[in-house]
């Protein structure tokens, strides 16, 4: 008698698979998880509790979550547009500094113009920024055969090694005691907040972005044309697709999105460029990407529970006192069974033994 | 088939919002009582007074970040208080985000203790008018928030003083996080110490650009000992330098906290904060009703915020005494650390014979002084 299960290829994809997995991966991440924070003699009830509140308990922590996915969403978007066209773009990293820095130039170099005229030419320098960083290694791919997860990752270092020389040197705020930072926006370069609020409008921004990136790959013969190359660039290139001129297109677009992120990150957040910008939205972003399988929509969703996740276990720990660590573990867990349960939407589960019986 | 393996879909998903619904309600009946008792305390106590903090860095890094939550645990000890904190805290959005849900949790004093928090913390300022901020290393105040720092550039003096006596080789290593001016007058501080035992030696500096990355920091302290460093001091939250240091059979100098642990061999002292002393008294007066905003605490070895960690047994006794002169000397509140002639590298002299640096010229450094080798960029 055999004990155990093998693995069959469906013979049709599982229809109702994505959500049930994703449900299925959370519950049991969260089995875990509590059962590390009962090893630490921490209720687990309380820690979930607490989790949840913190992320979106109220009016004011639904707030702080719903900023913080602004720029993991917008990265994010960036980088699955590349994705989905099998053009491995790590560079979101380089590419939202990029960005901020092109956002920041403008803003320091038209301080008095007022908001309209300022904030469009520091997105439109963002983009053209973050879109020249992606670029760069588009070009090397084409011509030269560079590997393009190399040329962006690489890029990335020397994106913020640039930042910092330039907030450390040209543009360092003279009356900041030599610490490194530009000066303030004025009030022309930073984004509003909406009535009020601490939602911004780079919140609207962001989301026209999305529904019209979703637009594009979906109804225009060119999006078709991302997707199709993506399946395979012989093909493509047999069918007549300009294929040379869509990996340019796809990375060039890539950067744009990662650099309106970092614009709108350092106008509407920080109110000047500094450091402390970057914290890894850039390599977030991959995850979400992959999380969300390259989806516009599902994106969006991936980005807000990821930065519930990384809100709610700010609430732990200051409730707690649990380690930061641990929230670190909960998102590793939830991304690794998320991940390993995307076998079963293409393979299921069958008992060996009747297979054995049959034979 | 499709059909059956739809049906057990959503079956499947009814199971698990069930089991989710049976989670939350759960949780709702455990979190009610809570409620109760905590509304019923005030009417027989007082209601404690609550301090946060804020850490850059894992507590568990025998650095800085561990430096401020021993005196957070001071605090802790206090009748009527009770403290929590969160570590690993990114400067920036994230930080604010974090001070405003303390703030809004009726946190009635936090502390934020890195840089890069003054411009969150001064937005939450902004927003909740009864509560107190305080943050640490940076310039900005308002009507209820005071900044705070401690004259670190005291214990670095004293430090320099051991590695200079020493030294064999003449060269000692820093191995230093920003070019910032906290950094910089640490440096110097440093190599005045050094330079007033010993004329003849150096100070070579690397930038890390990191606060805590233990391999880089260990690699930039192996670089400099490839240079023939023969003492290795450091402007990091890691031990990494302290072990490189130790691994080479010479000696070291650690920061924030005793590292004599990661480094038994090497460790001929280190500059250490003991916040202790502050955070007890900002609290007590927040409990007695008489914080004030707007202020500019900047203490030093007379408050006993800043201080050297016991000399190695491997330090002379001369060298013993002499450091214990000095620090008395500076525990009396008399600062002899930057007193001219203070020359900068070029060899101008930006510090007249006799006169004494101020406040703003200690506070905006930039410049490095004679006898360091490296740049502030």
């Amino acid at each position: 008698m055999t004990l155990g299960f093998k693995l069959k290829k469906r013979d049709e994809p599982w229809q109702w698979g994505a959500p049930i997995i994703l449900a299925g991966a959370l519950l049991f991440s969260f089995i875990v998880s509590s059962l590390l924070l009962e090893g630490q003699g921490k209720s687990a009830l309380d820690g979930l509790y607490i989790l949840w509140t913190g992320a979106f308990g109220s009016a004011f922590a639904f707030q702080g979550t719903f900023l913080k996915a602004v720029p993991i969403f917008m990265c994010s978007l960036g980088v699955a547009v590349a994705f989905r066209m099998q053009i491995w773009n790590i560079g979101a990293e380089g590419q939202f500094a990029l960005g901020a820095i092109g956002a920041t130039w403008m803003a320091l170099t038209f301080p008095n113009m007022p908001w309209y005229g300022q904030l469009p030419l520091m997105f439109i320098m963002a983009f053209i920024f973050g879109g020249i960083w992606a670029f760069i290694p588009a070009f090397l791919r084409l011509k030269l055969h560079v590997n393009e997860i190399i040329s962006t990752l690489m890029l990335n270092y020397i994106a913020i090694l640039l930042l910092e020389y330039l907030v450390f040197g040209v543009w360092r705020d003279p009356s900041s005691f030599g610490f490194p930072m530009t000066v303030e926006f004025s009030e022309g370069g930073i984004i509003a907040g909406i009535a009020g609020t601490r939602y911004h409008w780079g919140i609207i921004f962001c989301a026209i972005v999305g529904v019209l990136l979703w637009a594009f790959m979906r109804f225009t013969r060119m999006g078709f044309e991302l997707k199709a190359s993506g399946e395979g660039p012989r093909v493509a290139r047999y069918a007549g697709m300009p294929y040379g001129f869509l990996v340019i297109f796809v990375m060039c677009v890539s950067g744009g999105l990662a650099g309106w992120a970092g614009a709108i990150e350092t106008s509407a957040i920080l109110g000047r460029l500094q450091p402390s910008l970057m914290v890894g939205y850039g390599y977030t972003a991959i995850v979400v990407a992959w999380l969300a399988r390259l989806e516009p929509r599902n994106i969006a969703f991936a980005a807000f529970l990821l930065a519930a996740l990384r809100v709610g276990v700010e609430n732990m720990q200051l409730k707690m006192q649990i380690p930061a660590a641990f929230g670190e573990i909960m998102e590793g867990i939830i991304l690794l069974s998320v991940l390993a349960g995307q076998l079963f939407l293409t393979y299921r589960l069958e008992r060996k033994q009747d297979s054995a019986r049959e034979a | 088939m499709n059909r059956f393996l739809k049906m057990f879909a959503l079956a499947a998903c009814a199971v698990m919002l069930v089991a989710l619904a049976a989670c939350s309600g759960g949780e709702k009946a455990e979190e009610k009582p809570a409620e109760k008792t905590e509304a019923a305390a005030p009417a027989e106590e007082a209601k404690p007074i609550k301090a946060g903090f804020v850490y850059v860095s894992p507590i568990g890094d025998a650095g800085y970040s561990y430096a401020h939550d021993q005196g957070r645990k001071a605090v802790a000890e206090m009748d009527g208080v009770e403290t929590s904190f969160v570590e690993s805290v990114m400067e920036g959005a994230d930080s604010e985000r974090v001070i405003r849900n303390m703030a809004n949790d009726g946190f009635d004093i936090i502390f934020a203790t890195s840089f890069g928090y003054m411009d969150p913390m001064k937005r939450v300022a902004k927003e909740f008018p009864d509560t107190a901020f305080m943050h640490c290393s940076g310039f900005k105040t308002a009507e209820n928030m005071s900044n705070y720092f401690g004259r670190m550039y005291q214990a670095r003096y004293l430090t320099g003083l051991v590695a200079g006596s020493m030294t064999k080789s003449n060269e000692i290593g820093y191995v230093a996080a920003f070019p910032i001016p906290e950094v910089i007058r640490g440096i110097n501080a440093f190599t005045l110490g050094v330079k007033e035992v010993n004329p003849e030696a150096q100070v070579r500096v690397v930038w890390t650009k990191t606060w805590y990355d233990p391999a880089l920091e260990k690699d930039a302290a192996v670089a400099l000992l490839d240079k023939g460093c023969d003492v290795i001091a450091q402007h990091q939250d890691s031990p990494g330098p302290q072990e490189a240091a130790q691994e080479r059979g010479v000696y070291s100098v650690g920061y924030n906290s005793d590292m004599s642990g990661f480094a038994p061999k090497a460790h001929l002292t280190a500059a250490i904060w003991n916040w202790a002393p502050l955070y007890t008294e900002a609290v007590q007066q927040v409990k007695d009703g008489n914080w004030k905003g707007n202020q500019s605490l900047w203490v030093g070895m007379d408050k006993g915020v800043v201080d050297i960690a016991p000399l190695g047994d491997m330090v002379p006794e001369d060298v013993k005494k002499m450091v214990e002169e000095k620090k008395a000397e500076l525990a009396k509140g008399n600062d002899i650390v930057f007193v001219g002639p203070i020359k900068n590298q070029k060899g101008e002299v930006v510090l007249e014979e006799g006169k004494k640096a101020d406040d703003g010229q200690l506070l905006g450094m930039n410049y490095f002084i004679e006898g360091v080798v490296g740049n502030t960029e």
